[in-house]
Formats: structure tokens, C-alpha cells, sequence
């Protein structure tokens, strides 16, 4: 009686949590919904080849030819920057293994001494003292940590993102920590490249008008009429406010050394004397150190290989014989809640927490996600796969002889 | 006085309970670990030692982290290029982390394994905590 472990070698990516997908074997990562991503991409090649197609020409010949070769360099740069920003890790925190998240809810409990029965328990916040200011690290439910300085948890993503800025659309990924300055880039090098087509769209415009007379110029080009180079401007005009916008938005930000998430919850506004904590009180000072800074790896390790275990079934006679014998312990304790929380009755806690020490082998596929009361957005959320408990496997596994 | 064994020559280390060193967050969001020692590491390594060894790897992930003209030209010189110097070249940043994973691997070599104990490398907990294996100890004859 004995049961077949088939053992492969998986990348780490695989069995990532979290709502990303991955492509290229773990190389790129990005958000689950890319179709705003793909709309961006096509209104910037889409743009860019008409303006290369109908007015480059033109421009090549009668002004200079160094105004096609510095939109296209600066295209390229946009290009690189989006898909630099959309493909690679914001700077995702792993979620606490089994025996990290049980020792972290130790010393809560510890903390938190003893509860009166109906009363609620404590919410789980640590003050931590940053440069005189006292800094609130809030626990996650899902990633069962508590949240670094400036860390947030990313509900499209499922992740807890480092330096959290925010979750954007158009480029398909979270902003935060390791890919700000390639966000910012593409925000400032796309004003850039826009108002280099508005104003080259203009000069073309004029140039023809100059030539020909303005309404010649409308009749020259019928055939073109949708996408002459006035409509692109009206694009342009509209496409230039919103990204010009938002880049000086990230600059005052940036110059201030705070997030989007922080000013949006006003964290640093100055009410009851809070100050910025992380600023270095010097305009230049900050844009050195989010621009210019150290490049940080990503802790998340996608391509490393890992041992997923299978089980196999070998006889039907084995059957019988599992519900009598010892319970394999991987089975039967991920339908209990692995960490004890305000639901687990008392005298399960010491056995949860013992077995979680012994059982080293245990995937974070098995690992079921917590769901105290006090998290409303857990309650929306579906239980992934791979949190979902294997109870349906247990008729068809056997008991593992020990060795 | 304990024998001392290397991990090689343990059959089957069973652990007996691990530790977590958290992060230091009084000077901001740089990668700092606390140096406080850790109760249940006190009957097997010295507290000295213990000390010295979270402090070199304060030490060595401020150097990793550090601002300075260094970087400042590091990090201009890969925006000239689109990022795609980094495809060729490794980040300081990265430099600085194999050298830490040496350091680890050094340490526990030398003084930790002796002592039925094991550091894993910060960056496999995405530098959250310091984890620190603590195994059955053998020597002794029963389970601490």
C-alpha cells in the first residue's frame, strides 16, 4: 500500500498567488485585464505610423531630415518605457510561508493578551518610529504580513505591492517601487513625443497652406480625409492636456517624494502635524533618489525551479483502507483554517500550530486563505484554485508509507 | 562542552522551530534588520556573534541601497540607453546581493550549521525577515 509521488520541476511562477499572468516562461509579468494596455499601444503605433507615413515625408524634404530620425529615437524611447513599465515586477512582497504567518499570529496573540468572548479583537496595526513620526504598518489578511512603510495591497492584482503608487489601466500592471521611474519616463517622454507630432502637425499644416491655400490643401488630399493631419491634431490637442497633466502631477509628486496612493488618502497633508516621513526636504534630493536611485531586484525569484509533488493512486483496494488508516496529513488539515484566528475553537489552536512546524513539504497551493470579518474585501473575493480545499482528492489518495 | 557537527553529518535534521528577525524601519524604508537577540537563540550561539552577523548584513545592504554619485551615474547613464544597458550588465544593486548570499552561505558554513542552526538568505523571504532554522539537536540526545 503505498502511494506514487510523481515529483516534477516547475518554475516558481507557476504557483505564484496573485492575479497576474506571465508570459514568455516568467519572464514578462503583467495584470490579468490587458485590453486598455492593448488600446495604448494601438493609439501610439497608430498615431506614430501615420504621422511617419504622411507628414515625415513632406517634413524630410522641405524643413530637415533630423525631425523624422528624432521622432522616430523618441518613439522608440516611449516604446521601450510602456513596455518596460508594463512587463516587468512592481515589486510584489511573497505572501508569508506557513511558519513566518503562524509566528507573526503568535505574537499577535501574544500582544493582544486575552480577548473577552463577543468582544472584538484589537485591529492588528505595529507603530513603527520613522525620523520622528510615527508610521502605521497595517496586517494583510491575504499575504498574511504586516505591510512595509508605504507597501499596499493591490485588489486587481491580489498582490501586496511595494512603495504602492497605483494600479494603472493603460499599462496593463501596478506602479510601484521597482517600476515608478520607467512609469514616469513614459509619462514625460509621451508629453514629449505628443507635443512633437501637435506642433510638427501644425508646421505641416501651415507649410501646405503657405504652398497651396487652406482650402487646396483639404481638396490635395481626399483620399487621406479621415486621417489628414487635422484630425490628428484635434487627437492630439485632446490626448496632450490628459498626459501632460498627469506628468506634472507625477513631478509634484516625485518633488515631494509621496505616492499616489499617499495623496490620495491625504497621508501627508499636514493635518495634526504629520509630516512626510521619507521626504528629504530638498526638491533635487528626492528627484535623485526616485529617478536616480538604486535599480532593485525583484524578490519574487519567477524563474527558479521548485518540486511539485503529485500523487498518484496505485490500487482501488487502497481505497478501503484510507479512511481507516492514519489521515495524511496535508489532506485533512488544509480544510481547517491553517492559521487558528477568532473562529478556530481553542483546543484545535496548539495541534494547527504544531503541525504547521512539521510539515516543511507543505505547497502554498494547499495553503487556505483566512477570512476574519473584519476584511470586507475578502468577502467579494473567490477563492482561487489553489485555495480551494482538496477534499475532493482525499477518496483517491492512499496513505504515504513511511520510509 | 557540545560537540560540534557540520549539517553533513546530521542523517535527518528534524527542525525543532525557526525564528524571524524582522525589518528596522526607524530610518525609513531602506532594507535594515533588527540586531535585538532573538530568546530562543540563546543557549546556542553567542550573542556577539549573532550581532556581528546582522550587523555586516545591515552593513552590507545599505552599501547595496546607498545614494550616491555611484548611482546617481548608474542610474542616468541606463536612461540614456532606454534600460537596455542592463541586459548586459548587472546592477549594482545585484552585485551586492550575491556578495550577501556568500556572506550567508559563509557564516552558516562556519559558525551556524556547527550550532544546529541555519540562516536562509533574506531575499528568499522577499527581505521581509531573517529566517532562522533551528534544528533537533543530536548531540545532546534529546529534543530541545
Amino acid at each position: 500500500m503505498s502511494a506514487v509521488m510523481i515529483t516534477r520541476k516547475v518554475r516558481k511562477w507557476e504557483k505564484l498567488p496573485g492575479k497576474n499572468t506571465f508570459c514568455c516562461d516568467g519572464r514578462v509579468m503583467m495584470a490579468r485585464q490587458k485590453g486598455v494596455f492593448y488600446l495604448t499601444l494601438f493609439l501610439i503605433v497608430g498615431t506614430c505610423s501615420l504621422f511617419f507615413a504622411f507628414e515625415c515625408p513632406y517634413l524630410a524634404v522641405h524643413l530637415s531630415p533630423a525631425i523624422p530620425v528624432f521622432a522616430v529615437l523618441l518613439f522608440l524611447f516611449v516604446m521601450a518605457m510602456l513596455l518596460r513599465t508594463s512587463f516587468s515586477d512592481p515589486g510584489v512582497l511573497p505572501r508569508a510561508l506557513p511558519e513566518e504567518a503562524t509566528f507573526i499570529e503568535m505574537e499577535i496573540e501574544a500582544a493582544n493578551g486575552n480577548v473577552p468572548a463577543g468582544q472584538r479583537p484589537p485591529p492588528r496595526i505595529r507603530n513603527v518610529q520613522i525620523n520622528n513620526q510615527i508610521v502605521k504598518l497595517k496586517y494583510c489578511y491575504t499575504c498574511k504580513i504586516f505591510r512595509p512603510p508605504r507597501a499596499s495591497h493591490c485588489s486587481i492584482c491580489d498582490n501586496c505591492v511595494d512603495r504602492f503608487d497605483h494600479h494603472c489601466p493603460w499599462v496593463g500592471n501596478c506602479v510601484g517601487k521597482r517600476n515608478y521611474r520607467y512609469f514616469y519616463l513614459f509619462t514625460l517622454s509621451l508629453s514629449l513625443l505628443t507635443i512633437y507630432i501637435f506642433t510638427f502637425d501644425i508646421v505641416h499644416v501651415v507649410m501646405r497652406s503657405v504652398d497651396k491655400g487652406f482650402l487646396n490643401t483639404l481638396k490635395e488630399t481626399p483620399g487621406t480625409y479621415p486621417l489628414n493631419s487635422d484630425h490628428r491634431v484635434l487627437v492630439c490637442f485632446f490626448t496632450l492636456w490628459s498626459v501632460v497633466g498627469l506628468t506634472g502631477f507625477h513631478t509634484y509628486l516625485i518633488s515631494l517624494n509621496q505616492t499616489t496612493n499617499e495623496d490620495i488618502k491625504g497621508s501627508w497633508s499636514g493635518k495634526n502635524r504629520v509630516q512626510n516621513p521619507y521626504s528629504h526636504k530638498n526638491i533635487i534630493k528626492n528627484c535623485c533618489e526616485v529617478l536616480c536611485g538604486p535599480t532593485y531586484p525583484s524578490v519574487l525569484d519567477r524563474r527558479g525551479l521548485m518540486q511539485d509533488d503529485l500523487p498518484v493512486s496505485t490500487t482501488s483496494a487502497a481505497l478501503s483502507s484510507s479512511s481507516s488508516s492514519n489521515p495524511v496529513p496535508q489532506t485533512t488539515k488544509t480544510t481547517a483554517p491553517l492559521i487558528p484566528n477568532e473562529h478556530t475553537p481553542d483546543d484545535a489552536k496548539p495541534s494547527i500550530a504544531a503541525s504547521a512546524q512539521t510539515s516543511p513539504s507543505r505547497k502554498r497551493s494547499t495553503l487556505p486563505s483566512c477570512r476574519p470579518w473584519l476584511h470586507p474585501r475578502l468577502m467579494l473575493k473567490h477563492p482561487s484554485p489553489r485555495t480551494r480545499p482538496i477534499s475532493c482528492m482525499r477518496g483517491r489518495l492512499t496513505f504515504v508509507a513511511p520510509p | 562542552m557540545a560537540e560540534t557537527h557540520s549539517l553533513q553529518d546530521l542523517q535527518q535534521p528534524i527542525i525543532s522551530s525557526k525564528v524571524f528577525i524582522q525589518r528596522d524601519y526607524s530610518s525609513g524604508t531602506i532594507c535594515r534588520f533588527q540586531t535585538k537577540f532573538p530568546s530562543e537563540l540563546e543557549s546556542r550561539v553567542d550573542k556577539q556573534q549573532f550581532e556581528e552577523t546582522i550587523q555586516t548584513l545591515n552593513n552590507l545592504y545599505a552599501e547595496a541601497e546607498k545614494l550616491g554619485g555611484k548611482s546617481y551615474l548608474e542610474g542616468c547613464l541606463a536612461c540614456l540607453t532606454a534600460y537596455t544597458i542592463f541586459l548586459c550588465m548587472e546592477t549594482h544593486y545585484e552585485k551586492v546581493l550575491k556578495k550577501i548570499a556568500k556572506y550567508v552561505k559563509d557564516q552558516n558554513e562556519k559558525i551556524y550549521a556547527p550550532r544546529g542552526l541555519l540562516i536562509t538568505d533574506p531575499i528568499e523571504r522577499g527581505l521581509r525577515v531573517i529566517e532562522i532554522t533551528i534544528f533537533e539537536d543530536r548531540s545532546i540526545g534529546s529534543a530541545r
